[in-house]
């Protein structure tokens, strides 16, 4: 994606003369492109007068800053105690059986799906829990997410 | 016709489980028959197991509580209550009974059991409303203290509650507040409130966030008062958007009726709060971390001294406090610190907040006072277990506390009990296993959450937690040798003697309960190459017994590598090369004929 620095100076500027904005700005321009690009680190990098690898450290510290852009839909596998005990490993494989992705891969090779194991999405009395975009679905079995997922294509 | 009042639960896990519908299924039969309802959005009250519900509320009727509903449903709710001859089937909750009616939910004596502090508002009040919060003693807390108490007063009035910090180590929360109003007097100091609770298996923070927002915010103007800051934070996880969105709206209105702000209730304090984001990092939850990050730093831990009273956010001095932690204290200034410290034990006042996961009957939100003990969270408040399958162990804590064994439930909920068994009471979160769980594989949970979340900073840390999973790795895979056992548990001390945090501090604790309380379980992984609880893939084989295999086919429709063949009628085959052990198929027989082992 070209970067549109007309937009980027907006939001720089939104943050001009406050402390503390590098994570917020960042979180700002993911929202805006769906990512963080080389090419937006870089400007913020020249314009904030940061160094690059500053910007690159803060981004790659937190897990929610990604660095590729997102395929169409994002299945989320909540990977919280409740659900891991609950048969979470399962309901992984399941998925990336259906995706047809190896160790690593986190992208589906049809461009619509990106596969994210989360930390807790904060539902475990519906244990094994995924999301789909932004439908939670719960009380999981590898059978029922196949089918969740095959309804998706 | 008299005025009506509806409630759904809507928190995360009520709409997960379709409390949207049931909104959207009211919305319209009130709207259809031009009904006096007024219907509302409250947050969680707990009773995630029975989600989602539906609240009642008219005069000279009890106010009733359905669980478990779905959107067809509603209508013929809404309808027979209005014409006072409720349903009687789904009833969780009833409330003020009347005479002509003696309705009795199946929860009345559940709720019973709890002390509600905390919680006093969550799942009755609408979040997004300041007038209910109002109407139910919010910020009656603040105005007593700008009115009546001086900063001091109030710092004695906390360190007589004997409150502790409810994020999980239990410090003094007076003392806290003593050291910090005394840090540094005059200069400009900050108040921040720690809402990353990243914690997998606890979601109280949330709920709390969720379901009474302003609660926490009166928590942190008090505190911010008694030491003399003028500007906040509250640092919430991301992951939380609802809990987000409610904070907005409570600080938007809470800034609107001069609560926020300049000479708030015309007095002469003044204070200023902002939400801060986080960006997903389960070290941020460590004071110096946290604060690193709100500088817009990578979230990394300082030594202390010193200690963020002295030197905290842009190097001023600053005081953090957990959410629950904060919505307990505008109840101790309105009702006074004899009447907290009646609840709880000699060192643990109060109540505390749990959330209860996992294997067991009835999940959510719950809360007690201090001081009961764990069989009776589980068995009296939780329901026991979910399925049939025997109680295993507790896990209390997450990842920086451990497995609590059936043989120590009668261990009492408080900070020093739960401390000798090796757990730690942590921030709430209470996740039940059976006799299907793996310990093993369970500090291996663990142990991959750590070394994951590890910053990097220290080496014992950074590679200490590594090394340990590697370990714990082989042996669920049936590679282990018994060496590794001491390995584990050198490495565990030296990595809680050497790391900076608590995050490294405590990571070792996971393997060195379940060591402790189940060291027959990794022997059994070592040396029989057996998994007792038939979760390691690598330990066990799904096969078919011909004999007993009738060839129905149930098996290869359910398998979803499709690695079972078999022809109609005829006994079936596993390819035991293909198989991802997932389960499906010994699920799915009816005839046992597929066998773990």
């Amino acid at each position: 994606m070209a970067t549109d620095t007309q937009k980027l100076d907006k939001l720089i500027e939104k943050y001009a003369a406050k402390k503390g904005i590098l994570i917020p700005l960042l979180q700002d321009i993911q929202n805006l492109e769906g990512y963080l690009s080389r090419e937006s680190m870089k400007y913020v990098a020249e314009k904030m007068k940061m160094r690059e690898a500053e910007i690159y450290g803060v981004a790659t510290f937190y897990s929610m800053f990604r660095l590729k852009p997102l395929a169409k839909h994002i299945i989320r596998v909540c990977k919280g105690t409740a659900c891991h005990v609950s048969g979470a490993n399962n309901i992984s494989t399941a998925i990336r059986n259906v995706l047809d992705l190896t160790d690593g891969e986190d992208q589906s090779a049809d461009g619509l799906f990106t596969f994210i194991e989360v930390a807790c999405l904060g539902c475990c009395s519906l244990a094994p829990v995924i999301m789909i975009d932004d439908k939670t679905y719960g009380k999981l079995t590898s059978e029922k997410v196949t089918q969740i997922v095959k309804s998706y294509y | 016709m008299k005025e009506c009042l509806i409630k759904v639960g809507m928190a995360s896990c009520g709409r997960a489980a379709g409390a949207e519908e049931i909104y959207k299924s009211a919305e319209e039969y009130i709207k259809q028959n031009n009904l006096n309802c007024r219907l509302i959005k409250t947050a969680c009250i707990g009773m995630c197991f029975a989600e989602p519900l539906m609240e009642l509320i008219m005069p000279n009727m009890p106010d009733i509580t359905y669980g478990r509903i779905t959107e067809e449903e509603v209508p013929k709710i809404i309808q027979n209550y209005l014409n006072q001859n409720p349903q009687e089937e789904k009833i969780l909750l009833t409330k003020k009974s009347t005479s002509e009616t003696t309705l009795q939910g199946e929860e009345n004596e559940g709720i019973k059991k709890q002390t509600r502090i905390v919680l006093r508002n969550c799942g009755i009040i609408d979040p997004e409303s300041i007038e209910d919060y109002i109407n139910r003693q919010g910020y009656a807390a603040l105005q007593k203290v700008l009115k009546e108490m001086s900063p001091e007063k109030v710092v004695t009035e906390i360190l007589n509650s004997r409150l502790r910090g409810r994020g999980g180590a239990g410090f003094p929360t007076g003392l806290k507040w003593e050291i910090a109003a005394n840090s540094r007097v005059g200069e400009k100091k900050y108040m921040i409130c720690n809402a990353d609770e990243g914690d997998p298996g606890a979601f109280m923070d949330r709920s709390v966030l969720e379901g009474d927002p302003h609660s926490v915010i009166e928590g942190m103007l008090i505190g911010a008062y008694a030491i003399g800051a003028d500007e906040g934070y509250i640092y919430v996880r991301a992951e939380y958007p609802l809990a987000i969105k409610h904070l907005h709206k409570a600080i938007k209105d809470a800034y609107e009726n001069n609560i926020l702000g300049k000479n708030i209730l015309k007095s002469s304090f003044s204070f200023d709060l902002h939400i801060k984001e986080g960006a997903g990092a389960f070290v941020c939850g460590e004071e110096t971390a946290l604060i690193a990050s709100i500088e817009g730093k990578r979230g990394m831990p300082n030594i202390r001294p010193p200690y963020p009273a002295q030197s905290g956010l842009f190097g001023q001095p600053t005081n953090i406090n957990n959410v629950e932690t904060f919505a307990n204290i505008a109840w101790i200034i309105l009702n006074g610190a004899e009447e907290f410290n009646k609840m709880g034990t000699e060192k643990s006042k109060g109540t505390k907040v749990f959330a209860l996961a996992g294997k067991i009957k009835k999940s959510g939100l719950i809360e007690v006072p201090m001081g009961v003990p764990l069989h009776h969270v589980i068995y009296e408040i939780g329901g026991g277990m979910k399925d049939d399958s025997p109680f295993k162990a507790v896990q209390l804590g997450g990842p920086s506390g451990g497995c609590i064994p059936a043989s120590m439930l009668n261990t009492i909920v408080d900070y020093d009990s739960i401390s000798q068994t090796g757990a730690i009471m942590g921030s709430g979160g209470m996740v039940v296993m059976d006799e299907n769980t793996c310990v093993v594989d369970v500090a291996k949970f663990f142990l991959t959450f750590t070394q994951n979340e590890s910053c990097g900073k220290c080496t014992f840390c950074r590679i200490g937690t590594r090394r340990m999973l590697e370990i714990l790795t082989r042996i669920t895979e049936g590679k282990g040798k018994i060496e590794d056992i001491h390995t584990l548990e050198n490495l565990a001390e030296n990595i809680s003697k050497a790391s900076l945090c608590g995050l490294g501090q405590t990571a070792p604790n996971p393997v060195l309960t379940t060591l402790k309380y189940f060291r027959e379980e990794y022997e059994e992984h070592i040396i029989d190459h057996k998994c007792r609880a038939g979760v390691c893939n690598k330990l066990i084989n799904y096969s078919v017994v011909a004999d007993k295999c009738v060839g129905c086919t149930a098996c290869t429709r359910v398998c979803p590598v499709g690695c079972i063949s078999g022809e109609l009628k005829k006994p079936h085959f596993i390819h035991q090369n293909q198989c991802i052990k997932c389960g499906a198929c010994f699920n799915a027989c009816k005839f046992q004929a597929i066998v773990k082992k």
